[in-house]
């Protein structure tokens, strides 16, 4: 018996807007990570769902890249955390402004 | 002849050595460099002289392509020369006098600081004039026009630290601009109605093109007469040639007497094809040359500087070659400026030589006198050119001034020939008014401080020279004798000239030899008056000393001509310039300028506040805009 795609993509939305909301109302950079990780896998699991949907492979390679771009991303990005966190004292994205205008 | 490049070439190589290396040659090097490509030049033009008389009569034209200049649709000019009699003759005045003058210049300008510039400035000088005489099209010689025009701004202003050389220098350039703009329009006339600038192409078309005495012919060559109202200082554009006496006494002698200043004459004498499609345009030539031949010989007779005196009379004695080609005597004209070339460097230098046993840069002939015996070899030969330019035979002046004279009474103008006559009295007058006041009476220079010295030979033998031309230069066409080489050599360019035989006007009211006796009468006349006035120093009844006295006051002041000038064109210029820097330029201008800067700083601190350096604020702008495209593409 095979899940219908709908609810697949259902978790899927669930799980983006869940990350979409955590990137907008968590304050801790760490937590920020991971909620945009669980952006980008809520993707990936769309990604999957057509996939087996329609019998293309095209959509398993791309979530490979996801998942390749998304650990460089994370190696990047948690590299900038440690630096401001060595020189600001605190992983809090509302201290981090140095782009106001 | 196919040498004749290398007559051009050869001071544009001095200028640029003595420009770029001069600082660090020896003086002896910077003078061998400046003369000795002067005087080779002058070689190679007594050479290409010898091969063009060798060619019969007629086929005495040659052309030299140098490169391709202009190419371009519908314009196209070569760099190319062209070498007849007529720039022959000017290529022999501008060589031979300039190689005297660049001598005279190692012993006068020896101890100057800047001696190398001079040099390598003298030397430009001599190329963009030989350029503005060799010149096949009217482009070309308009770059020459214009060089040596810089030319001349940089020489009067050679010592530019003394405030009045560097305006004396911007009138000059001012001045003489403002004729060119005149020039160069009727160069735009030109070229739109020919459609090329080529000298020989035009004059071959002008008759067919042109209509005779028609609104074109007399445009064009009136606007060309308006560059040389400036350059050669006519009216009333004169008022630059003055002041331009603040540069170097050798500068003066060659630039604003011997060569440049008769640019506008070779440029008339030139396109003679031109003007006698205009005849309007002669006559205007003419009016405008005898006018001022008069007016600036009246202002020379009560100036007290020396070198002021020789200004005026440059101008008064360009107004008789004017004078000349306005009436068709386009020979007559160029040998006056050929003569006079000779005896105006002989008197510039020689004021120069008077300057100089002074000991610097005092030309206030009222601090001068009883320098005869102290200066034996300079008093002689500024003698020699007072008189000849005064018209004493057997010295060249004569035979010029009579010819011109001569020309215009036989082209049957009696009032120019009239105003002509009187001036020659003047000329006779000042010229021996600046000798007397130089020479004779007692010393009335400081005696305790200066001590008047001969110049050095350096100095003293291009005089010499000078003074022999100007004794011997008669030879060239002894008008009287129907020997007249210069006019034979000169007559295939002239050909077909309004210039017609002396047959043409059986009925002249004179014969030749009442008008000579006629021109020496008056050249006498003013020497007796001078020599009254300033050796026996006759007094003048109280009377008339009064009733000549606001005569003098306007002369003296130069008939306020430059007041008025001020008062017409600087004041105005000034205020109009002073408006625009000021209300214009400060207040619209810089308003706009600035309020526009205002307007984008006001948007963009409105448009700062969006960025708030928040990571999420940015994070939720993205998201909204996602929705936003999302919510368009569901709605489509």
């Amino acid at each position: 018996m095979s899940v219908p795609i709908l609810n697949y993509l259902v978790l899927s939305a669930v799980l983006f807007s869940i990350g979409a909301l955590g990137v907008l109302i968590r304050r801790n950079a760490l937590i920020l990570f991971m909620s945009i990780e669980l952006m980008l896998n809520a993707v990936n699991l769309a990604f999957i769902a057509f996939a087996r949907q329609w019998g293309d492979v095209a959509g398993q390679v791309i979530v490979f890249f996801v998942l390749v771009v998304a650990a460089a991303e994370v190696v990047v990005g948690l590299a900038i955390i440690v630096n401001i966190f060595r020189t600001k004292e605190t992983v809090d994205i509302d201290e981090i402004d140095l782009l106001r205008g | 002849m196919e040498l004749v490049w290398v007559v051009l070439i050869l001071p544009l190589l001095g200028a640029l050595i003595n420009g770029l290396l001069g600082r660090r040659l020896p003086k002896r090097a910077v003078s061998g460099v400046a003369c000795g490509s002067v005087g080779v030049a002058f070689l190679f033009a007594v050479n290409a002289l010898l091969d063009l008389l060798r060619l019969p009569e007629h086929e005495r034209v040659f052309t030299q392509t140098l490169f391709d200049w202009i190419v371009s649709d519908g314009l196209a000019a070569k760099f190319s020369l062209l070498l007849d009699p007529l720039s022959a003759v000017m290529l022999l005045v501008v060589t031979g006098v300039g190689f005297l003058i660049h001598v005279y210049s190692v012993g006068y300008m020896g101890e100057d600081r800047d001696y190398s510039r001079y040099f390598s400035w003298l030397n430009l000088f001599t190329f963009s004039m030989l350029l503005l005489v060799l010149a096949d099209n009217f482009l070309l010689l308009f770059v020459g026009w214009e060089l040596v025009g810089l030319c001349s701004y940089l020489l009067i202003g050679f010592w530019f630290t003394k405030p009045s050389a560097a305006s004396a220098a911007k009138k000059a350039f001012v001045v003489t601009r403002v004729g060119d703009f005149g020039f160069m329009i009727g160069l735009f006339l030109l070229f739109a109605t020919f459609g090329t600038f080529d000298y020989l192409n035009i004059f071959e078309e002008a008759p067919q093109v042109l209509a005779y005495g028609g609104a074109l012919a007399t445009a064009i060559t009136l606007l060309l007469f308006a560059g040389a109202v400036g350059k050669s200082a006519q009216i009333p554009l004169y008022v630059w040639l003055p002041d331009a006496m603040e540069g170097p006494t050798p500068v003066s002698a060659l630039i604003h007497a011997a060569t440049m200043v008769t640019a506008g004459v070779y440029m008339i004498a030139r396109t003679h094809v031109l003007y006698e499609l205009a005849p309007l345009s002669m006559a205007v030539v003419a009016a405008i040359g005898v006018a001022t031949a008069f007016f600036a010989a009246t202002m020379a007779l009560v100036n007290n500087d020396i070198k002021r005196v020789l200004a005026y009379s440059t101008i008064s004695q360009l107004g008789y070659m004017f004078l000349a080609t306005g009436v068709g005597a386009y020979a007559a004209g160029m040998f006056h400026l050929v003569s006079h070339a000779f005896m105006k460097a002989l008197l510039f230098l020689s004021a120069g030589s008077v300057m100089h046993a002074l000991g610097g840069e005092e030309t206030d002939m009222r601090r001068m006198g009883g320098l005869r015996a102290k200066l034996p070899y300079t008093s002689t030969v500024f003698l020699l050119g007072s008189l000849g330019l005064s018209g004493i035979p057997p010295l060249v002046g004569f035979f010029s001034k009579d010819l011109i004279l001569e020309e215009t009474f036989l082209s049957g103008n009696t009032t120019l020939w009239l105003v002509g006559l009187a001036a020659a009295v003047l000329t006779a007058f000042y010229m021996l008014r600046s000798h007397f006041l130089t020479f004779y009476g007692k010393p009335r220079y400081d005696e305790a401080k200066v001590h008047p010295h001969e110049s050095p030979p350096v100095m003293l033998w291009p005089l010499f020279a000078l003074a022999a031309l100007t004794v011997f230069g008669g030879v060239l066409w002894i008008s009287f004798l129907n020997f007249a080489p210069f006019e034979e050599f000169l007559k295939p360019v002239f050909e077909g000239g309004l210039l017609a035989e002396e047959e043409a006007h059986p009925a002249a009211a004179l014969s030749t030899g009442t008008l000579l006796l006629l021109s020496v009468l008056a050249a006498g006349l003013g020497i007796f008056v001078a020599w009254l006035v300033y050796i026996r120093g006759i007094t003048v009844s109280e009377g008339l000393r009064r009733a000549f006295r606001p005569l003098y006051t306007l002369l003296y002041n130069k008939y306020y001509v430059d007041e008025l000038y001020t008062a017409l064109f600087v004041v105005p210029g000034r205020k109009l310039a002073e408006f625009l820097a000021g209300a214009f330029d400060q207040g619209l201008l810089n308003g706009i300028v600035n309020g526009i800067g205002r307007i984008i700083d006001a948007l963009g601190g409105a448009l700062s506040r969006v960025e708030s350096g928040y990571i999420r604020a940015y994070a939720a702008w993205m998201l909204a805009g996602a929705l936003i495209i999302l919510i368009y593409l569901y709605l489509r």
